[in-house]
């Protein structure tokens, strides 16, 4: 048995935490038991949303009991914290794991200006850089920040670069970068802080596909180096 | 009062937008259920005058406004249409003759309702019967500003846009007289009511103390995303660093200054700050219509009085959503 606690934040969300630290294991349960609750479809629920470590229940006060919805989030919280290997199926996801999704990535020059800082601070030349973002697997932690932004972990700590001092107050969309030992793609223009290696011609976020969103809490993610011919390819 | 005419099948129909305000934008209940990936939920800062607009235009409550902010706009019906106005109190002309608040009244083809001076309030809603039919995305034809989605191309109106109107239901009658306001608007000082938590332990023993102890000043960058407080500084017990958890609307995040930042309607998913209380869901209409440089004193209140002003409000809702035909 693990520890969690259940709190509320307001009158209309209960929130599920789970041990307070960025671990995959923590990060498992943390989307099992956000799936658990988004299956059981509860009347009144509007929301729920797994981050690192806990789950945010949104529901309308005025159709749901909160003190019943938080019973129910107890017994859920319970069976994905007491699982083991041999633990109820119902907790664990019904559908096969995601494949892994494979992002294209034409790094350095004008899509990627901060790879050269990055390599400096490495002590490795481009290639090795590269050659490292793209040797690990990732984990999506979570999705926030904007529609589509996935936090993805962990980034090999010899290119763990913090982020940069004064956030860029443009990052292009497709922008891959890295910010200390987490990376991820930016789905469209925002401002940001990361240390931009690269360009995917690949959409995070595309409403008028027909999954929208490429990334999902607990997906396996890897990267690939392209040219940059290939890449304007892709992107026209 | 004009005589109201019944167009049907009227969804080409739409309204021109001949000065667009400080800010108006077209808002929904929300974009629910797609947080999960990141997507804000959005919607009215005042979902009680949203609601309350709808119910005077003969619209179901899920039907989109659009939102007025501080500085109204100008617009020209196309058609015949009914039309109710709630929240932010301004001085509003149809053709130059004055046209009450929270009363609905009809305009005709052509007409033009112009908004003048704000006496009080911050955000006013224009219900149209039928509602703004632009196309929804991912369920909901919210406007959020900061990441460019729905309403109409993800940003507030500009002079010469058109709204595509919907069809109105042919039953309506006007309502008999102007509806009182649910929630009064704040004059230059609101008292909004918090729950404690979720992380009230990141805190100094004193801090819900120290938050209800003198007002706070609403920033000059306040926005929907949300209201910059100044005011008593709030102690952080363990740094002023979280692992990112999701963020309730009407939460009071504190970053390392210790001035809280109040989150409203377009707030980011999740969030690396602590959060020491949660404004209750019957307060925040009311802090939606705060204006920069306005005051709001919190206090703390039980989860059963955040239920009752919750419950009272509805009921009041349902009233006037009742007595719309």
């Amino acid at each position: 048995m693990t520890p969690y606690r259940i709190v509320a934040a307001g009158d209309s969300v209960i929130v599920v935490e789970f041990e307070e630290r960025i671990d995959p294991i923590v990060n498992d349960r943390t989307i099992a038991c956000a799936g658990a609750l988004q299956r059981a479809a509860i009347s009144g629920v509007r929301d729920v949303v797994p981050t690192y470590r806990s789950v945010a229940i949104y529901f309308d006060p005025l159709r749901t009991n909160g003190a019943a919805l938080m019973a129910r989030a107890e017994v859920v919280a319970r069976a994905v914290s007491s699982r083991s290997s041999d633990s109820p199926e119902a907790i664990r996801s019904p559908a096969a794991p995601s494949p892994t999704v494979r992002i294209p990535v034409c790094y350095g020059d004008e899509l990627g200006p901060d790879l050269a800082d990055l390599a400096a601070f490495a002590h490795m030349d481009e290639t090795e850089v590269v050659r490292t973002h793209v040797a690990s697997t990732y984990r999506v932690f979570m999705v926030g920040f904007v529609p589509g932004f996935a936090y993805l972990g962990v980034v090999d700590e010899r290119i763990a670069m913090p982020r940069r001092a004064s956030p860029r107050l443009r990052v292009p969309a497709g922008s891959v970068a890295v910010g200390g030992v987490q990376t991820g793609v930016y789905p469209m223009e925002t401002p940001g802080g990361w240390q931009v290696i690269g360009r995917t011609p690949v959409k995070p976020f595309d409403p008028g596909r027909a999954d929208p969103f490429l990334m999902k809490a607990g997906d396996a993610v890897e990267f690939y180096p392209i040219e940059r011919g290939e890449f304007d390819t892709w992107a026209n | 009062m004009g005589e109201l005419s019944h167009e049907h099948g009227a969804a080409t129909a739409s309204l021109r937008v001949i000065k667009p305000g400080m800010q108006t934008t077209v808002q929904d209940e929300g974009r629910w259920g797609w947080q999960a990936s990141g997507v804000p939920v959005a919607g009215p800062m005042d979902l009680v005058s949203h609601r309350t607009a709808n119910a005077l235009a003969g619209n179901p409550r899920d039907a989109a406004t659009l939102e007025v902010t501080l500085l109204g706009p100008e617009i020209e019906f196309e058609d015949d249409r009914f039309v109710a106005v709630a929240g932010a109190d301004f001085e509003i002309t149809v053709d130059g003759k004055a046209a009450p608040m929270h009363c609905g009244f009809a305009v005709s083809s052509g007409a033009r309702l112009r908004f003048g001076r704000r006496r009080l309030g911050a955000r006013a809603y224009i219900a149209v019967a039928g509602g703004i039919a632009v196309e929804p995305l991912l369920g909901s034809r919210s406007t959020h500003l900061v990441s460019g989605m729905g309403g109409l191309e993800g940003r507030s109106l500009r002079s010469g846009d058109r709204l595509p109107l919907g069809a109105q239901t042919p039953r309506l009658q006007p309502s008999p007289s102007a509806a009182q306001p649910i929630v009064p608007l704040p004059d230059r000082h609101a008292l909004v009511r918090v729950l404690a938590g979720p992380q009230t332990e990141h805190f100094a023993p004193d801090a819900l103390d120290v938050l209800q102890s003198a007002p706070f000043v609403v920033g000059q960058d306040s926005n929907r995303m949300g209201f910059r407080l100044d005011g008593p500084r709030l102690t952080h017990a363990r740094g002023a660093d979280i692992i990112s958890d999701a963020t309730a609307l009407g939460s009071l995040q504190v970053p390392a200054s210790g001035q809280p930042i109040l989150l409203m309607a377009d707030r980011q998913t999740t969030g690396g700050y602590p959060k020491l209380a949660t404004v209750i869901s019957a307060d925040i209409p009311l802090a939606g219509q705060l204006v920069p440089s306005d005051r709001v004193s919190f206090v703390v209140c039980t989860p059963r009085a955040a239920m009752v002003a919750l419950i009272a409000q509805e009921q009041m809702l349902m009233a006037i959503e009742a007595g719309r035909s």
